[in-house]
């Protein structure tokens, strides 16, 4: 190979997420100090030529971003091998810890999976944390956000196949109307929308969703403004079109640290569960296969895992 | 400690049969089933109701409801149940009776651990379809609401970690919302059903010491609103569940027409507990036994059968 075309193949080891472990072991392990001082040189996004002293200095920003690729694989095995209620209880943990940008994740975490799956993930939270999930997120979060969060986190929703049809329908209306009546109340104080929401089952909000697309013309989600509001119904309701709008966020490659986790996240707590339906869903709204995507935007031993798990069911 | 009364071992098979016996002719030979049932434990009740259906393709509890009336069917009825599966039907009967079931769902929220609640809800499911929090919720409104769903969808840390300092500035909140009536609502409630057990009992030492009073004592019961009738009840079970116990029996007593249905919520579900206990603090409180006092109330073979559950020798 070519210099140039060793060059261009380190820049790519280097951008996406995780990192080519290949080129880097065959390329950069050849390469003697004068073809590394030339890769220094040609990459100016991360190294820093200092004239007066001649020589050049990693960019800060190139070191953090190292730590983080190269970790990339090492934390999808250990969120792949953990227990699936270790790993929300974990999840649930970080982001009461980050904040209100990332609780995006605990609507995830709690309206996601099956009602048993959220128990076990409120026991080891015990376990782990010493506290409830329910108290943690309480007193943690102090604004309008809260009683939705704690509300959702605490279901435990009945998951057999019996729908009462007219109250779908009249819940629909109910929040048909409460939405109309945004500007006089905001939907995150509104009560009645809040328990139905959280305390409802699945196949009774499915119903519930539909039957407010026929009086409404439009879907639920899209009629709800407030953020954490519109992911509780998409991840009820939607599960694999939220899940396909998350991944389409997080797969690309010059984008934010916390949207690149969702990528681990997602496809790791979905492989055993509906990757297969995501899948199809995310081909139907994007016009791409998910594994071509991947493909594209990945790297090394990283997009091989994610590969791997995205090829079951 | 239980006050029931059982033996080791025993014959489903016998049982059964003598039950089957018991029903028969004209009338039902009460006595027997007294005998029998009110000397049975949980594991023992759900073994003989098995070997009754294989035997006489029968479910014994369909079979005891004709046979039997009154507060006494009630009785046996509930005491039939598996524990989760009373507790779901006591509380779906409770939130169909607004006002004055509320503080059942408070005792079952509070007085059991994590994992019984939750079987509770599981049974919940099992029967009626949908979620406790779901029919308690379209049954009650704000602050009411918030409690009840908050207890009952609680699943509490286990362990014996305090943290003091969180207990003095909690008790302070509590302080502002129970006694005085103003103050933030929402955080009283968040205490109340999210904190351990084991914190809230520091919290509610740290009132005491700070107050110099417990924080059980002068709650006005009468005068106020649902929410805060059932937030009094929920620090008193989670304070001290016997002494509340002991309350709640003393009342059904004392008042003109004795409450059967009270005396008997508290008997069949804590015949196989700690019973025993709440025995001690009626007979402390009260200076008498409560066998001795509720022989005076209560009668028939409904009496005969809560006497033997509270550990009668015939």
């Amino acid at each position: 190979m070519a210099f140039n075309q060793e060059l261009e193949a380190i820049t790519q080891a280097f951008s996406g997420h995780g990192v080519d472990e290949k080129s880097l072991v065959t390329i950069l392990g050849k390469w003697d100090p004068q073809e590394r001082e030339s890769f220094r040189k040609n990459t100016p996004h991360s190294f820093i030529e200092d004239h007066e002293r001649h020589f050049q200095r990693c960019d800060d920003h190139y070191v953090r971003l190292l730590k983080h690729e190269f970790v990339r694989f090492k934390n999808a095995v250990v969120l792949w091998t953990m227990h699936p209620w270790e790993r929300d209880a974990r999840l649930v943990k970080e982001a009461l810890k980050k904040g209100p940008s990332a609780y995006g994740v605990l609507v995830e975490v709690a309206c996601t999976r099956s009602s048993e799956e959220l128990l076990g993930a409120r026991k080891a939270y015990h376990s782990l944390f010493d506290h409830s999930i329910e108290e943690d997120v309480a007193s943690h979060i102090h604004g309008i956000e809260r009683k939705l969060l704690v509300a959702l986190v605490s279901a435990y929703r009945y998951e057999g196949s019996k729908v009462k049809d007219d109250t779908a329908k009249s819940e629909a209306k109910i929040l048909s109307n409460a939405i109309k009546n945004v500007h006089k109340k905001p939907i995150n104080e509104d009560d009645e929308v809040i328990r139905i929401l959280a305390t409802r089952s699945k196949l009774h909000l499915q119903a519930v969703y539909k039957h407010y697309k026929e009086i409404s013309g439009k879907n639920l989600d899209e009629d709800l403004d407030d953020l954490r509001f519109k992911e509780t119904v998409q991840c009820l309701c939607t599960p694999q079109i939220y899940f396909s709008k998350v991944l389409n966020a997080a797969l690309r490659i010059d984008v934010d640290k916390n949207t690149k986790k969702s990528l681990t996240r997602v496809i790791v707590t979905r492989a055993d569960i509906d990757i297969k339906d995501i899948k199809a869903e995310y081909h139907n709204l994007y016009e791409v296969s998910l594994p071509q995507k991947v493909e594209e935007v990945a790297r090394g031993n990283y997009k091989d895992f994610l590969l791997n798990l995205i090829a079951r069911g | 400690m239980a006050t029931l009364i059982a033996p080791t071992s025993f014959s489903p098979g016998a049982d059964a049969e003598a039950l089957r016996k018991a029903f028969q002719g004209w009338g039902t030979d009460e006595k027997t089933v007294i005998a029998i049932l009110g000397h049975r434990n949980v594991y023992q009740r759900q073994q003989i109701r098995k070997s009754y259906e294989e035997i006489y393709q029968e479910d014994l509890i369909k079979r005891l409801e004709s046979e039997l009336s009154g507060d006494f069917e009630r009785a046996v009825y509930r005491w039939m149940l598996e524990h989760a599966d009373r507790d779901a039907v006591l509380a779906n009967v409770a939130i169909k009776s607004g006002s004055k079931g509320y503080h059942v769902i408070v005792e079952i929220a509070c007085v059991l651990s994590p994992e019984e609640v939750l079987a509770v809800r599981r049974a919940y499911h099992n029967r009626y379809k949908r979620s406790l929090e779901e029919d308690i919720a379209t049954n009650t409104t704000g602050h009411l609401r918030q409690l009840l769903v908050g207890l009952v969808t609680s699943f509490r840390y286990g362990g014996d970690e305090i943290n003091a300092k969180l207990a003095k500035s909690e008790a302070d909140i509590l302080h502002e919302s129970v006694k005085e009536k103003k103050g933030n609502h929402e955080e009283a409630i968040r205490i109340l059903t999210t904190r351990s057990k084991t914190q809230l009992m520091a919290t509610f030492n740290c009132y005491r010491d700070d107050h110099g009073t417990s924080i059980t004592k002068k709650l006005l019961d009468n005068a106020s609103d649902d929410f805060h009738k059932a937030l009094h009840t929920a620090i008193r079970c989670l304070n001290d569940h016997n002494k509340y116990y002991e309350k709640v029996l003393r009342n059904a007593i004392k008042r003109v027409g004795t409450d059967e249905d009270a005396i008997t919520r508290v008997v069949v579900s804590r015949a196989e507990k700690d019973m025993k206990h709440i025995k001690e603090v009626y007979y402390k409180r009260n200076s008498v036994h409560l066998e001795d006092a509720l022989a005076k109330e209560i009668s028939g073979d409904y009496k005969k059968f809560i006497l033997t559950l509270l550990g009668k020798k015939d």
